[in-house]
């Protein structure tokens, strides 16, 4: 028998420790995974986790870390900022694709000419297309009380439709023989969104992480903003009684991650994808969900846990490439993470004892 | 205490939670007839004691004899069984059920409802304890929802009833009818055993008193030959420091609210209904009645939680009706939330995180909005050392501190920021009295200062004790302020209202 008892004060060892705990035992869970696939496990968890970084090509594939980190890093940095003040935006992939469309619309509508000011423009769209979807949910959390979570998740279906729309029609590249998908922004100079380190993978959207890991750190750590978003998470009431007006917070956070979300998409299209496809929206709003909370809602941890899921990226492809394993496989993965995270979670607030319970 | 065989005998009862001895070899002993108090501050071990009896908590070590014969209850049934019940603080009534039928719920064998609603009005007439056995529970006031519980127990004819804090929610009046049936039932041979913390109302109803300090009995007397400064002294184990109201002068009017209206925050509330007064500078205004009344709304209208409509709220001649909480503040308005964890304090977060809470507007904590931490955490070390906050430090979350100590944090905190305007809201609930006592004294020092202060309490002896005038807030209505001098405790218990049609027992035997 297993009794659980509350702990006076949240455990800071256990917040800690209890991500690498999870990753521990994904790993593990993992690993019967595969084995039951056929596979050996301990090659899967080398191929995944260890040849990306030291591996023979690991060269190449370092800087693909980057690459992928990037957008999850800024997306969950402005999520993070939400989940402290119990706002629960899940439709950041939503924001992410109309950030795309908005800053690619940018760059197709004013070519084939070149400016120092296009590229600018470009993120001032982003960032605006993904404020405004997120700023959806927001109005109708406001006005109608209807719940953020279940609005901006389903925008995240009409941003799909969306793209799919532009994708195939207005958006579509006149020279491109009848195949879908837009010009590609890597081959127009004042639009592309340049590798910053040759070899590195950091182009401008990982510098944006990087700085709003950084805002969003003063922001809360430092500034009476943040201090208020964090009240209004732990203590709603006392929130308000310091002066917090909810609905502001609310278009605050929707508003802000929603920006980030939309900056995302709009450096991806820019840079490592190149275009708008159907395909575009590959999962990094959903994911950064996870990286927000593996990284405990901290920009220090948010960086790491970035990088480690943006690992699993890159090792899940090889494996897939390697060892024939399924590309379910790692998506499988990933939601095993958030699982054994969000179980583990129990020990920051409880302290478990095995015996019988005593009255 | 007398010839006659105790009815209850308990003998070195101890009880030991982790970290936390509640109970150190208690005994005591209750003759039939007796009405026995059990006095002590919060957390002096009284509910565990009561607890044991009841068959609620197991003792550690210890025996209990019952009519001369060994009692182990090992749950509230054998209690019962053995004769004793219990009437507790908070109800446990089902408010879309009525009297008989919330009755029967409670019984072991009831009776058929027709049988039932007999003998409660037999009983009823028989104590002077005026109930409809027909009636909904979710329309009668605290006073009859407390005879409700009363007659489940006498139902049972019990040889011992405990009473938990009975009156802490009855009007004067409901407490007068309360007591005639005490002491009738005591006259019947029942012995009763009799929590509290109000000492005028032990002095008149009880014939013997056990005091618990720590854990432990500090003394046994009789409450009726000591003053109730003596058995305060007893009950804290130090002097007490009675405040201090001297040096006050009203001066010029700081806060008027006129014709208030606001429709209640929750289902059940009551609204406020065309609510009216000034304050002056220098004086308490005390605001008195049972909690549900309109007390949060006031509270929160008045901190700028709620804002409300144009002109009802005006301080210093500026109507602050549509200005939220900081605006207020700025201007000197400060208030205390009746609820000191979720509302006055975030429960996870630091003392200096909730120094922050209220504390940026009129103490420099922030540059440019940058909050300055060091300054935070001074301000809350000022606190917690100017108002004597038990807590290792500024570091501490909110949760980890007792209810008093926390409760003097958020009074410190609002106090040293120098309001003009502080409203205040049950401000001694649960507080032990020694706390109670360095709360008022800091309120009667800032009304000393110049500032107004507004309490509101269910505590009519805490009003009397500190306020200059005094006004009744009954199911959103506030009656004029009226000097509190020229009050007596009677005419404020009839401005609560709640009491009205009823009489005292008659027919006492």
């Amino acid at each position: 028998m297993i009794t659980l008892i509350a702990r006076p004060a949240p455990s800071r060892f256990w917040a800690w420790a209890t991500p690498v705990l999870a990753v521990l035992a994904t790993m593990i869970a993992g690993g019967v995974l595969f084995a039951i696939l056929g596979k050996d496990p301990l090659e899967a968890i080398r191929v995944i986790f260890w040849d990306p970084l030291f591996g023979a090509n690991a060269g190449y594939f370092r800087g693909q870390l980057f690459i992928k980190a990037g957008p999850l890093i800024l997306i969950a940095a402005g999520l993070a900022v939400g989940f402290r003040a119990g706002i629960w935006n899940i439709g950041a992939e939503g924001q992410y694709i109309v950030g795309a469309l908005c800053g690619a619309s940018v760059a197709l509508a004013a070519y084939p000419a070149q400016s120092v000011l296009i590229f600018p423009a470009m993120v001032l769209a982003g960032a605006l297309g993904g404020w405004a979807w997120g700023m959806i949910p927001a109005l109708l959390k406001t006005r109608f009380g209807a719940s953020e979570i279940l609005v901006s998740l389903m925008l995240v279906y009409v941003a799909q439709n969306l793209l799919a729309w532009a994708a195939f029609g207005p958006l579509k590249n006149p020279q491109g023989f009848g195949f879908p998908g837009s010009r590609n922004l890597q081959q127009y100079p004042s639009a592309h969104n340049i590798e910053l380190i040759a070899g590195s993978g950091i182009h401008w959207g990982v510098m944006a992480g990087f700085a709003a890991l950084i805002g969003t750190y003063v922001l809360m750590n430092r500034h009476i903003a943040g201090f208020r978003i964090q009240v209004a998470g732990d203590a709603p009431k006392a929130a308000r009684f310091a002066g917090v007006a909810p609905a502001r917070l609310v278009a605050f956070c929707l508003g802000l991650s929603g920006a980030l979300a939309g900056l995302a998409g709009m450096f991806e299209v820019a840079g490592p994808s190149g275009q708008i496809t159907d395909s575009f929206g590959a999962g990094y709003g959903f994911t950064a969900i996870i990286v927000a909370f593996l990284g405990r809602l901290n920009p220090v941890g948010i960086l790491l846990a970035g990088l480690l899921m943006a690992l699993t990226y890159i090792g899940g492809d090889m494996a897939q490439l390697m060892l024939q394993l399924p590309a379910a496989a790692i998506q499988v993965f990933q939601g095993m993470l958030l699982f054994f995270l969000l179980g583990f979670d129990l020990l920051t607030n409880y302290t478990v004892k095995w015996g019988w319970a005593r009255a | 205490m007398s010839v006659t065989e105790p009815l209850l005998r308990v003998e070195g009862l101890s009880k030991a939670y982790p970290g936390v001895t509640a109970n150190d070899t208690v005994s005591l002993e209750i003759a039939p007839g007796q009405v026995h108090a059990l006095l002590g501050e919060n957390g002096a071990g009284k509910s565990t004691l009561v607890k044991m009896i009841y068959g609620l908590v197991r003792p550690d070590s210890g025996a209990m004899v019952l009519n001369g014969q060994g009692y182990a209850p090992v749950d509230p049934h054998g209690a019962r069984a053995a004769g004793v019940a219990m009437v507790f603080q908070h109800f446990s009534l089902f408010e879309a059920l009525n009297v008989a039928e919330n009755v029967a719920l409670g019984m072991e064998n009831p009776p058929p409802l027709r049988q039932l609603s007999a003998r409660i009005r037999a009983v009823s007439d028989a104590y002077g304890l005026p109930l409809d056995p027909s009636r909904i529970v979710g329309d009668l006031s605290a006073g009859e929802r407390q005879r409700v519980e009363i007659i489940r127990c006498l139902l049972q004819e019990p040889r011992l009833l405990i009473m938990d804090e009975p009156t802490s929610v009855l009007t004067p009046q409901e407490v007068e009818i309360l007591f005639a049936t005490l002491r009738q039932l005591a006259a019947e041979g029942t012995a009763i055993l009799y929590i509290s913390h109000k000492l005028e109302e032990i002095r008149s109803l009880c014939d013997h008193a056990t005091i618990l300090r720590s854990g432990r009995v500090v003394a046994n007397c009789d409450p009726r030959e000591r003053t109730a400064h003596e058995l305060a002294e007893l009950m804290v184990g130090a002097e007490l420091r009675l405040t201090d109201r001297a040096g006050r002068v009203s001066g010029e009017v700081l806060l008027e609210v006129v014709g208030l209206n606001m429709a209640p925050a929750s289902a059940f509330g009551p609204s406020l209904k065309s609510v009216s007064f000034e304050l002056c500078r220098g004086e308490v205004l005390g605001i008195g009645g049972v909690a549900g009344n309109g007390q949060e709304d006031l509270l929160a209208t008045l901190s700028g939680e709620r804002p409300s409509g144009e002109g009802t709220v005006v301080l210093k001649g500026e109507d602050v009706s549509g200005l939220g909480p900081n605006p207020r503040r700025a201007r000197g308005l400060l208030a205390a939330p009746e609820e000191r964890l979720g509302h006055a304090a975030a429960p996870d977060m630091s003392l200096t995180e909730n120094a922050v809470l209220t504390g940026t507007m009129r103490r420099p904590l922030t540059r440019h909005g940058f909050i300055d931490w060091r300054a935070a955490r001074a301000f809350a070390a000022e606190i917690i050392a100017a108002y004597d906050v038990r807590t290792p430090g500024p570091q501490v979350a909110a949760r980890a501190l007792s209810g008093g100590n926390l409760q003097k944090f958020v009074i410190g905190r609002e106090v040293l920021q120098a309001p003009e305007v502080l409203v205040v809201n049950q401000p001694t609930w649960g507080v032990d009295a020694a706390a109670a006592a360095a709360i008022r004294q800091a309120l009667l020092d800032l009304a000393a200062g110049g500032a107004g202060v507004i309490v509101i309490s269910q505590d009519l002896d805490e009003l009397l004790e500190i306020s200059d005038r005094f006004a009744a807030l009954n199911e959103g209505r506030l009656s004029p302020p009226r000097p509190t001098a020229s009050l007596t405790l009677q005419e404020i218990g009839l401005s609560l209202g709640g009491a009205h049609g009823m009489k005292p027992a008659e027919g006492v035997a």
